[in-house]
């Protein structure tokens, strides 16, 4: 019997020929990153323990990305902390307030490699499953003891794949696909369980696109969600060597590549009718409570936010310009936009579409987590209504536990913005294409969905 | 989060590995004990001492209060379900429970169980060949349970060498404070862990 990409890397890490799901195995961590939100309670444990030394510096990586710039007394406190413990154990790949979100970075400056085994003190370190990397999180006391001592133990997960079937639409996006996904087979579909993303359309989601698929894949219960390695991986490989992010690409390429056999054993195989799939909507509370974006248009929104490690790549602010260009933001609308980085937020400065965002009446956050979590920045009143391209709906997530929380595409978002409600991207043709029709008037707030349901 | 260094907590005697099988009383629960049975989220930002008193109190009201040092919980299928909590592991072994061994483990309660030195076993059946109150016999090295008033013995996987080790020492804090480090990896495992 063969393995799944998950048993090959869980195999390669633990020093095994091979290993079978089910099997609990003690592998060696490849890459390691902790936040602000716990770098300061994990590096405390260290130090507490008298560890003095992290187990691999190049390997460990800290990021200030949820409280910045922080917004709180004690929010820079923590900081300063995490700082000092940053220079006493030598960690060189630390980014400080300001240059990204973890799972943007990690991808973006070359940190992550086909095959890793990647683990981190957040839930969406499935997100480097996009390019072919074993990605999951774990709690403080389990960093604590990777960074000491580079091993964890693991049990093999079982795989179940969806394989991508078809082309996307006009206006959808691969956000759809995996909200698409979450609302047909639920949020315990994958729990304890490896994802892989195959079929013949895998090839045509770019690494950014995976980014949001892998993410959300902990949406679904999945401890790992990945995409094996392929030529968009390849690609996208050769372009950080190439704007001189790394080096010797192709070699490390060749050596980590990794691909489920042929004969590998799958808990089960379901199908993505990507022909089938409009844009979709999360509804408050759950992400498993997805409709099409019909039935959920009109619904009166006061925010809306384009951003987070799911959606705040180029591609996404790209894809919400495009809507936006030439439009205004709905006066009773606050767009929020966060870029996912600094890179992305120069290139996006560069391309001019924090012009087009910024004409259109979008306020752009510091680069970093933003309202996703509630921390600051963007977060919603009683009785108040957002929409955003990120991954929770959950009662209180941004705010008041009387707010409610609809997730889609920046697509979605950008058209939600523009008309005041929840609108139907496919609905707002080009600006170019368009005569001098009168707006859309906001429809009355239908309420298809019921009032949030706690837990 | 609350996660206290081990060495600071109560030391639940534990016999793992070669010293000898956990003997006790089994508390006996069904399939889906959640995190939030065990750990219920209104009392979250108080002390472990109260905590502990409302572990599974919606299922068993008796529990907290009576269960002695050494019991074992015998449990169905997805034991620890719902949302990370470091607490729910914790709360069990504040009670002094000795073991959690249940048809199948929740990931996330699994893994914090072994981070903070809770011993657990996913045994298969374990749910049906135990009442309330029978004595148990775990073996955390062999994987064997067994219910010494039927005489009926279990056998499970036992968890890897690396990861008795962690839990006899109390959990991963303890382990790190030890200084015994790195020393739970390939050498001790071999290929033998969990190879069978
Ligand atoms: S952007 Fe949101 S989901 Fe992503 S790491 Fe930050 S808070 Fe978490």
């Amino acid at each position: 019997m063969g393995m799944t990409l998950a048993e090959k890397i869980l195999a390669r890490a633990s020093g095994k020929d091979r290993v079978a799901a089910g099997e609990f195995v003690v592998a060696e961590v490849d890459l390691a990153m902790t936040h602000d939100i716990f770098a300061a309670q994990v590096f405390d444990h260290l130090v507490n323990a008298g560890v003095t030394q992290v187990f691999d510096r190049e390997h460990t990586v800290v990021v200030m990305d949820h409280l910045v710039p922080p917004s709180t007394e004690a929010a820079a406190e923590q900081h300063k902390r995490i700082r000092e413990h940053v220079a006493r154990f030598g960690i060189d790949n630390f980014y400080d307030a300001g240059s990204g979100i973890c799972h943007q970075l990690l991808p973006e400056r070359g940190h992550v490699w086909p095959g890793m085994l990647v683990v981190g003190t957040d839930s969406h370190t499935t997100t480097h499953g996009a390019l072919g990397a074993a990605g999951t999180g774990i709690g403080t006391s389990e960093m604590a003891y990777v960074l000491a001592t580079g091993t964890l133990w693991f049990r093999v997960p079982e795989t179940i794949r969806f394989d991508l079937e078809g082309s996307l639409g006009e206006q959808v996006a691969w956000k759809d696909v995996i909200l698409w996904i979450a609302g047909r087979f639920g949020s315990d579909v994958a729990q304890y369980r490896s994802i892989e993303f195959a079929g013949p359309a895998a090839s045509q989601v770019s690494v950014s696109s995976r980014l949001t698929i892998s993410n959300m894949a902990v949406e679904i219960g999945a401890k790992f969600g990945m995409f094996a390695p392929d030529e968009v991986t390849a690609e996208y490989l050769a372009g950080l060597e190439s704007s001189g992010v790394v080096e010797g690409w192709q070699q490390r390429f060749a050596e980590k590549r990794v691909e489920a056999d042929s004969d590998a054993s799958y808990l089960a195989l379901h199908e993505v009718p990507l022909e089938q799939i409009g844009p979709q909507v999360a509804l408050p509370s759950a992400v498993e409570r997805v409709v099409p974006v019909g039935d959920a248009v009109g619904t009166v929104i006061q925010q809306a936010f384009i951003g987070s490690c799911t959606n705040g790549r180029l591609e996404d602010l790209a894809a919400a310009a495009a809507v936006l260009e030439g439009r205004q933001v709905d006066p009773g609308v606050r767009l929020i936009v966060a870029p996912a980085s600094r890179w992305v937020f120069q290139e996006a400065l560069r391309q001019g579409i924090i012009e087009i965002l910024a004409d259109a009446g979008a306020s752009v956050l510091p680069s970093g987590c933003g309202p996703c979590f509630g921390g600051h920045g963007g977060l919603l009143a009683a009785g108040e209504r957002c929409i955003g391209t990120h991954n929770r709906n959950f009662v209180g997530r941004m705010g008041s536990a009387k707010a409610e929380i609809f997730l889609a595409s920046p697509q979605t978002v950008a058209a939600s913005a523009v008309a005041g409600h929840i609108a139907d991207p496919r609905e707002l043709l080009p600006r170019s294409v368009r005569s001098g029709a009168p707006r859309r008037r906001a429809r009355e707030d239908k309420s298809v969905y019921t009032a949030s349901q706690p837990g | 989060m609350s996660t206290q260094p081990a060495s600071q907590g109560e030391p639940v005697e534990i016999r793992a590995g070669k010293g000898g099988p956990i003997k006790g009383r089994a508390w006996c629960f069904g399939d889906g004990i959640s995190t939030d049975l065990l750990s219920p989220g209104q009392y979250a930002v108080d002390s472990l001492e109260v905590r502990k008193q409302h572990t599974l109190e919606s299922v068993d009201p008796r529990f907290a209060a009576e269960v002695k040092p050494g019991d074992v919980v015998v449990a169905g299928r997805d034991f620890g379900c719902g949302s990370s909590r470091e607490t729910a592991p914790e709360g069990l072994k504040a009670l002094g429970v000795a073991c959690v061994v249940a048809d199948s483990f929740a990931r996330l309660f699994l893994r914090n169980a072994v981070a903070i030195g809770l011993p657990v076993l996913p045994c298969p059946g374990a749910s049906s060949a135990f009442s309330p109150g029978d004595g148990i016999e775990v073996d955390l090295a062999t994987g064997e349970v067994r219910n010494v008033g039927l005489g009926v013995v279990l056998r499970s996987e036992p968890l890897p060498e690396s990861m008795r080790k962690i839990l006899s020492a109390g959990g991963m804090l303890a382990v790190l404070a030890s200084g015994r480090l790195g020393r739970l990896g390939a050498e001790d495992d071999g290929s033998r862990a969990g190879a069978s």
